[in-house]
């Protein structure tokens, strides 16, 4: 691809809390449909999202058993725009900043996710066409 | 001169520091910068004609690009035909098409 580009995410919310969790996949999503190769920093509760034992649940308020309600889980969108970008001939490199998962006991991720430092989000932005930190509030 | 992103994401009925970002941009425009400023989530709220729009049709005057997240207006029940002055709905692509294209891009 002529055209590839490199950007970068940082993302520091935790799932389930906030839209900017589901903004943030949506910009990586669009990337991912690109070709695009794409860095994401996770830290500190957004190293959550890729969290392997992240479970579907069902909905006794609303009547829904656990397929029916069919609950959305980040773990299976940072696993589905993994493939997207490799489908589209570019890559996701997803890395879980390590103290933050150590403090959180957030070691268990999907697969394509890595262990990091803040040093690795500092050498994805110097490399990168673009770069977006998405801060909590 | 730069090319800047910005992307609000907080409601101005809500967040008093949402107007400092607007300065920001603002700002960034009077130093000859090219500028455009993305709503998104809770930041299209002032989209809909309301006490904050003036604002936006401001910004719009000092040339400066401003932009809502047409799925956040979908999910706030705000029509893109019937946006504020200065306002246009946009996908979130225009996001992607900067950071791409090299300009500098910050979220609040």
């Amino acid at each position: 691809m002529a055209d590839k580009k490199t950007l970068t995410f940082a993302l520091m919310d935790a799932p389930f809390e906030n839209a900017r969790s589901t903004t943030a996949l949506r910009l990586i999503d669009i990337a991912a449909r690109r070709g695009y190769d794409i860095n994401v920093f996770a830290y500190e509760g957004a190293v959550y999202l890729p969290f392997s034992h992240q479970a579907k649940h069902a909905n006794a308020v609303h009547g829904h058993e656990v397929e029916e309600e069919d609950h959305p889980l980040p773990r299976e969108w940072v696993s589905a725009v993994i493939a997207e970008a490799e489908k589209n001939g570019g890559k996701v490199d997803w890395v879980n900043c390590g103290l933050c998962v150590d403090e959180r006991g957030a070691a268990d991720s999907v697969d394509g996710v890595r262990r990091g430092t803040p040093g690795d989000f500092w050498n994805m932005a110097s490399a990168s066409d673009g770069t977006l930190v998405i801060p909590t509030k | 001169m730069a090319n800047y992103l910005l992307i609000e994401s907080r409601d101005p009925f809500d967040s008093n520091d949402v107007g400092q970002f607007y300065g920001l941009a603002a700002g960034l425009a009077r130093e000859g910068h090219s500028v455009t400023l993305f709503l998104v989530q809770n930041g299209v709220l002032p989209a809909r004609p309301s006490a904050h729009s003036a604002a936006l049709a401001d910004l719009r005057g000092a040339g400066i690009d401003v932009l809502a997240d047409d799925f956040s207006l979908q999910e706030r029940g705000i029509a893109a035909d019937g946006l504020a002055d200065g306002v246009a709905a946009a996908a979130l692509d225009v996001v992607i098409d900067h950071m791409a294209g090299g300009s500098k891009t910050i979220w609040h």
